[in-house]
C-alpha cells in the first residue's frame, strides 16, 4: 500500500501531516508532500487513521497496481 | 527543406485549398472512399491498428505517445466492460497552446482528412460515437466542420454517430481529462487521474482521445499504407509533422515537415528570420528554450531535440529576435501561465503565482536576495502535484527560460529594467478580451 493525494480535493487542513508525520510533510501553502514508496506494515493503521481524519477525504490509500504513475 | 522532402512534401497539407474547406466530393475524388468498412478487414490480419503499429505514428498532440498502444489499451479496456459500454472516439482541435494553428487549420481547410481519420479509430476500436472538440474561438474551423458533417449526412452518413464539443478558450481545457470531464457534462476542467479515459472516460466509457492531426495521418496511412508513411521522417519518429512557426520570421503559419528535418531549413522555407536570432522555443508553454546559436545543429524530431532538452510538443516553433527581452517576455507568460492554472490543485495555485510574482520581481530589479533558490524551490514544489501536467510545463518552460537568458536575468537582478523591456511583446498570448471572457 502507498499514499496518494487527491490535489482537487485537498484543502490543506494539514491533519495528515500531523496525524503521520513519519510520511507526511507540509510545503510553505499547507499543502502535503507525501513519501510515496510502500507503506512499512507498522505504518498502516496510522495511514488509515490520517486517512479517515482528511476533512475532504484527499488522501488516499492504494493498494500497489499498474495504474499508479 | 531537403530536395528529397521537395517531392515527398505535402502529404497533410497537399491540395490546400486558397480558402474555404476541401468538399467532400472533391475529398473521396482524391483519396477514394474510406477502407476498412467490413468487419473482416477491421479485426483480421494486417487490421488497422496494426497497419498503425508498422507506421510507428505518434501521437501529434504533444505528448508523443504511441497511437497503436493508445488503440489497443482502449479495445482492451472495451473488452472489460459490461455490455453496452462501447468506446467513444475524441478528435481534439482544442488547440489551447496560443502559438498553435495546425489543428484549427485542419479543420477549417481539409475538415473530411479529420472526420475520416476519427471514423477509422472508431473502427479501429469499435467505438459507435465520435466527438470532435473544437476551442469555441476556431469559428472558420467550427463553421467548416458543421458543414463537413451535414456533406457527410447528405451523402447518407457514417455509421456511427459523430458530434461537435465546443470547448472554452483556456490553457487547459484542451488536456484530455479535461475534455472528459466536459463531454460528460462537466466544467472544462481536468479531474484526478488514473483512471485513465482509455479505462473510464466520456460518460464513464473507455475513451480514445487523438489529436485532430494524428487522426488526419491516420486517413493516409489507411490509404497508404505504413511502409509508404515511413519512407519520411527518422526510424522513432516516422512520418511528417505540422509546425506552427511565429515570432520573427517573414512569413509565420503552419509547416509540413518531415520529422528530423533541420530547422535552418524551415526558417528558410517561411522567408527567413526576420532580424537576428536571440533564442528559439520549441513545444510551446509547456516546451523549452534552445539559444539561437544552437539553431543550426537542431533537427526537428523529438528523439534528436530530447539531445537539447527540448521536444517539438504539438508542433509549436516560436523565434525570439535579440530586440526583444527575454526576461520581460519570460515574466509576461509566466503570469499568464500562473492565471492559467484551473485553480484546482494548491501547489500549482501558489506555486506558479509565486514563481510569476518573484520572476516579475527580478525583472523589475525589485527582486531581493535568494530570488534564484525560491525559484527553484517553487518549481520543485509545484511539478509533478497537479491532477493535471500544467504545473510541470509551466515549470519546465520557466526553468528553461532561467537557463539559456541565464545573463539577462543576472543583469536584470543587478540592473532592474533594460531598454528591451520597453519594445513590443513577441511571443504571442491570447488578447486581453479571450482572457476576460475565459475568466
Amino acid at each position: 500500500m502507498r499514499l496518494r493525494v487527491n490535489p482537487i480535493a485537498c484543502e490543506a487542513h494539514g491533519m495528515c501531516a500531523e496525524l503521520l508525520p513519519e510520511r507526511i510533510v507540509l510545503d510553505e501553502w499547507g499543502y502535503p508532500i507525501l513519501d510515496e514508496r510502500p507503506l512499512p506494515a507498522e505504518l498502516t493503521t496510522l495511514a488509515k487513521r490520517a486517512a479517515e481524519a482528511c476533512p475532504t477525504f484527499a488522501l488516499l490509500i492504494e493498494r500497489d497496481t499498474k495504474l499508479h504513475r | 527543406m531537403s530536395p528529397r522532402t521537395d517531392i515527398a512534401l505535402p502529404r497533410l497539407l497537399a491540395g490546400m485549398p486558397a480558402h474555404g474547406a476541401v468538399g467532400l466530393a472533391e475529398h473521396r475524388a482524391r483519396g477514394g472512399e474510406l477502407p476498412y468498412t467490413t468487419r473482416r478487414e477491421r479485426r483480421g490480419a494486417g487490421a488497422l491498428i496494426e497497419l498503425v503499429e508498422q507506421a510507428g505514428l505518434r501521437g501529434r498532440g504533444g505528448a508523443a505517445f504511441p497511437v497503436a498502444r493508445k488503440l489497443r489499451a482502449v479495445t482492451a479496456a472495451s473488452g472489460r466492460t459490461p455490455l453496452g459500454k462501447r468506446p467513444i472516439v475524441l478528435a481534439n482541435a482544442s488547440e489551447g497552446e496560443p502559438a498553435s494553428g495546425k489543428d484549427r487549420l485542419l479543420l477549417e481547410s481539409l475538415p473530411h482528412l479529420v472526420l475520416d481519420g476519427g471514423v477509422l479509430a472508431a473502427r479501429a476500436v469499435g467505438a459507435d460515437e465520435l466527438i470532435v472538440c473544437v476551442e469555441a474561438s476556431a469559428a472558420g474551423a467550427l463553421r467548416n466542420l458543421t458543414r463537413a458533417l451535414s456533406e457527410r449526412e447528405r451523402a447518407g452518413g457514417d455509421e456511427l454517430r459523430i458530434g461537435i464539443q465546443t470547448v472554452p478558450e483556456g490553457y487547459v481545457s484542451g488536456q484530455e481529462s479535461a475534455l472528459v470531464n466536459l463531454c460528460s457534462g462537466g466544467p472544462a476542467k481536468p479531474t484526478l487521474t488514473p483512471p485513465m479515459p482509455f479505462q473510464r472516460g466520456v460518460r464513464r466509457r473507455p475513451t480514445l482521445i487523438s489529436n485532430a492531426e494524428t487522426l488526419a495521418h491516420l486517413t493516409l496511412i489507411a490509404r497508404h499504407g505504413p511502409r509508404w508513411f515511413r519512407a519520411l521522417g527518422t526510424p522513432a519518429d516516422p512520418g511528417s509533422a505540422l509546425v506552427t512557426l511565429s515570432g520573427a520570421i517573414a512569413h509565420p503559419g503552419v509547416y509540413e515537415i518531415e520529422h528530423g528535418a533541420p530547422l535552418p531549413a524551415l526558417i528558410e522555407a517561411a522567408g527567413g528570420a526576420s532580424t537576428a536570432l536571440r533564442a528559439v522555443l520549441l513545444g510551446g508553454y509547456g516546451g523549452a528554450w534552445v539559444d539561437a546559436g544552437t539553431v543550426p545543429e537542431l533537427a526537428l524530431s523529438n528523439d534528436q531535440l530530447a539531445a537539447h532538452g527540448a521536444s517539438l510538443g504539438a508542433g509549436v516553433v516560436v523565434l525570439l529576435s535579440e530586440q526583444a527581452c527575454p526576461v520581460a517576455e519570460t515574466a509576461r507568460v509566466t503570469r499568464w501561465l500562473a492565471t492559467e492554472s484551473s485553480g484546482q490543485c494548491g501547489p500549482c495555485i501558489h506555486g506558479l503565482d509565486a514563481i510569476a510574482g518573484e520572476i516579475e520581481a527580478l525583472a523589475h530589479g525589485a527582486a531581493t536576495a535568494g530570488a534564484g533558490e525560491r525559484i527553484s524551490r517553487w518549481c520543485s514544489l509545484a511539478t509533478g502535484r497537479g491532477a493535471c501536467r500544467h504545473p510541470d510545463g509551466a515549470v519546465r518552460f520557466i526553468t528553461s527560460a532561467l537557463e539559456v537568458f541565464a545573463e539577462e536575468f543576472a543583469d536584470h537582478a543587478r540592473h532592474g529594467r533594460c531598454d528591451a523591456c520597453a519594445s513590443a511583446p513577441e511571443l504571442p498570448l491570447p488578447s486581453r478580451g479571450q482572457l476576460a471572457a475565459a475568466a
